[in-house]
């Protein structure tokens, strides 16, 4: 049995709770201050960019101008283009024409600012047999045959289908991905919390993550930029394709369909009647991937020969 | 006030210890230490210091975050015999399930954080402060739900120990609802994390029905089994008090769970295998690799045998009530469950990939770390909430002996952990 024993003067193990206290404080004082020398107090609480109102966002466009310069020497100009109006867009690939040259893959990467290392490309095209078909699980997305195209094979290029039925859209804890009127869905890279549940719900893999800090080279950025698609991104956030929302916004067409050299892109407004796209989907036997899902993509496959 | 009287003097207890017990806690501090530089690391880098890439985004630390929401959830084994069947010998340490939900939910939410690509943005998920995708998004539910659960497991504690602190007799209409309350709770926690997966077409692996009672199942035979060893740890090293009848039954209820866990694998596995649709790929990589990517089929069989002879040792009331053996049996079925929830559930789900990739995953040392250092955050939460909440189940440590010495001294050196 322990004898009566004051635990002040015979356990060495006691700390004096006042300089417990002003020890720990201390500690976080100075790791504040060490921390707070490279702390972005304006980004960190920066508001979802839909509640930004219009004076906050000249603000916030601004500080994203002269970050770049600062980081690119370069003037990058950070736009805000809201959808045209009565416009939704869709997208058709021919695939009895793609031959799997990849050029659209190196193009949208240079036009929307993808980081070169770790290299991050959101067009996918996949090589798939012709014996089996649209048979995903065999598909090859690494086929590097001498020439292409291989005469076994055909290809398929996969990027974001802004779906009507976004599955991405529904999973975001924090709404940082969302569906504009035209049909385009954004990711807001400032709200992203970096949580990745949209990689894992989306059925397409059009998702990417920035697993490190991007690098792009500052003498092949693209300065004409969408703060919504291809401003220069951060680590920790998700991004991906957005119909470059920088050039269809402005009625051109995204940089993949301009590449092509085969016309195997087709891209318009699904609601001009009179539009390439509405014309295919009239026309040619549209199918889209994954149809059992629910998605409603926006992006049809076809075979115009 | 006498509650924060009562906080800080349990924070002493906690400074007062032998040998054993700060060995064990330097350890813990040790490798949380280690842990913590590890995750500084990637903290700065980016989660490119993980195994995890594009094709297989979630890993170790969201297949350890599923499992502890599962042990979190299992202190329901203790409560509902302790008050809706009023079971005596289960009543007086049913506290105890409850400290190890706030040690999980703890730790489930540290994963969680280890995991965010962008942690300095967390504020980013608290209501109305920022933008909580609720109801759409199950995150969002998990987020409420947890937290929901931590907060309401802290307050039953703190209340009852409070109330022991003082030798107060506690207010049965306060707590009562709230225990109450927390079996569904705590069913709805593991209920919403399986919805998490189960929510995705996109991941047939996942997408079953089957998988919000797979995950109870299994969380109702592996958590308990931490509550037996540890029921043994404390009434070897404490004047704890926990008959053999308590541990006998938790053991028994958890023999149901072995079974009904092995019953919906087992229908799982029948489903796919006989159906054998194109998902059947993820099965077949999991439990016999595909096209040559093996690494988890090991571990995937290791987690069955576990399971297996877990359950069978549990089943014979020869071995179940044999605590040597009952002993081997919870920890096979932590392992075994651990493993089959943790990386055999997030892997599988995402390879091969949705587009046909296989990318073979494997955790990095920097995850191990990281992972590390939050299990032993957790540990050291439990730890530290048994130091206190011991003495005062056993009248050792009370407001009136607390300020006289013997207390601290007497549990010091009895205490092991």
């Amino acid at each position: 049995m322990q004898t009566d024993e004051t635990v002040e003067t015979t356990d060495p193990v006691e700390i004096d709770r006042r300089t417990f206290l002003k020890q720990s404080l201390g500690v976080l004082a100075l790791a504040a201050v060490a921390g707070g020398c490279s702390f972005d107090t304006e980004e960190f609480l920066r508001k979802r960019f839909k509640e930004l109102n219009p004076e906050e966002l000249k603000e916030v466009l601004a500080r994203l101008e002269t970050q770049y310069k600062e980081r690119y020497s370069k003037s990058i100009t950070v736009g805000t283009e809201g959808p045209l109006p009565n416009t939704v867009f869709g997208y058709g690939l021919d695939l009895s024409r793609c031959v799997g040259c990849r050029r659209c893959a190196y193009a949208c990467a240079k036009e929307n600012n993808c980081s070169r290392d770790p290299q991050i490309q959101w067009i996918r095209v996949l090589q798939l047999s012709k014996e089996k078909g649209v048979d995903l699980v065999d598909a090859d997305p690494y086929y590097d045959p001498p020439t292409v195209p291989d005469p076994d094979h055909f290809y398929m290029p996969v990027a974001c289908h802004q779906c009507e039925n976004a599955p991405c859209v529904k999973v975001c804890p924090v709404k940082a991905t969302w569906q504009e009127s035209d049909g385009i869905v954004v990711i807001d890279y400032n709200w992203c919390i970096g949580c990745r549940c949209c990689m894992a719900a989306c059925p397409y893999g059009a998702r990417r993550f920035n697993w490190a800090e991007p690098q792009v080279p500052a003498d092949e950025i693209n300065t004409d930029t969408h703060y919504l698609g291809n401003r220069p991104r951060m680590k920790g956030v998700v991004e991906k394709c957005t119909f470059c929302i920088q050039r269809t916004r402005e009625g051109r067409y995204p940089a993949c369909v301009e590449i092509c050299p085969v016309g195997a892109r087709k891209f318009g407004n699904m609601l001009d009647p009179e539009s390439e796209i509405r014309k295919i989907m009239h026309e040619k036997r549209v199918f889209i991937l994954k149809e059992e899902l629910g998605t409603h993509p926006r992006f049809f496959y076809f075979y115009a020969t | 006030m006498g509650f924060v009287r009562f906080v800080l003097q349990s924070a002493r207890l906690t400074l007062r210890g032998g040998a054993v017990y700060w060995m064990w806690v330097l350890s813990l501090l040790a490798l949380i230490a280690w842990g913590a530089v590890a995750y500084v690391d990637q903290f700065r880098t980016g989660l490119v210091l993980s195994g995890m890439r594009d094709s297989v985004s979630w890993g170790f630390y969201i297949g350890n975050f599923t499992f502890l929401v599962g042990v979190a959830a299992a202190a329901v084994m203790l409560v509902i015999p302790a008050y809706i069947y009023n079971w005596k010998p289960i009543k007086e340490v049913a506290i105890l399930g409850e400290l190890l939900a706030i040690s999980a939910v703890v730790m489930c939410i540290l994963f969680v954080a280890v995991d965010m690509g962008r942690p300095d943005r967390f504020w980013h998920v608290i209501p109305f402060i920022g933008v909580l995708n609720f109801p759409h998004s199950l995150l969002a539910w998990d987020t409420l739900v947890l937290n929901l659960y931590l907060m309401l497991n802290v307050a039953i504690v703190g209340y009852l120990l409070y109330c022991s602190y003082y030798g107060k007799h506690y207010n049965e209409r306060l707590v009562g609802p709230l225990v109450l309350f927390s079996i569904p709770l705590a069913v709805s926690i593991h209920t919403v994390t399986a919805f998490i997966y189960n929510g995705m077409p996109a991941r047939p692996f996942w997408n079953a029905s089957i998988l919000a009672p797979r995950f109870l199942c299994s969380a109702f035979c592996s958590g308990p089994a931490i509550l037996i060893l540890l029921f043994q740890i404390l009434r070897r090293t404490t004047r704890l008090k926990i008959s053999d009848e308590a541990i006998w039954k938790v053991a028994e209820l958890m023999a149901y769970a072995m079974f009904l866990n092995l019953f919906l694998l087992g229908a799982e596995v029948f489903k796919e295998y006989y159906s054998g649709t194109e998902h059947l790929v993820h099965m077949q990589y999991l439990f016999t690799g595909v096209h040559g990517s093996n690494s988890l089929v090991l571990y995937a069989w290791i987690a069955i045998i576990c399971s297996i002879v877990a359950f069978v040792l549990f089943l014979v009331p020869g071995t179940r009530k044999n605590f040597f053996t009952m002993n081997l049996g919870c920890l096979l079925i932590y392992s075994g469950v651990y493993i089959e929830k943790g990386i055999g559930l997030v892997i599988p789900g995402f390879t091969p990939s949705v587009l046909g990739e296989i990318y073979e995953y494997a955790p990095t040392m920097t995850e191990v770390r990281v992972g590390a250092a939050v299990f032993s955050v957790g540990f050291l939460v439990f730890t530290l909430l048994c130091k206190v909440a011991v003495p005062i189940l056993t009248g050792e440590f009370t407001a009136a002996t607390a300020r006289s010495g013997p207390v601290g001294a007497q549990v010091g050196h009895g205490t092991a952990n």
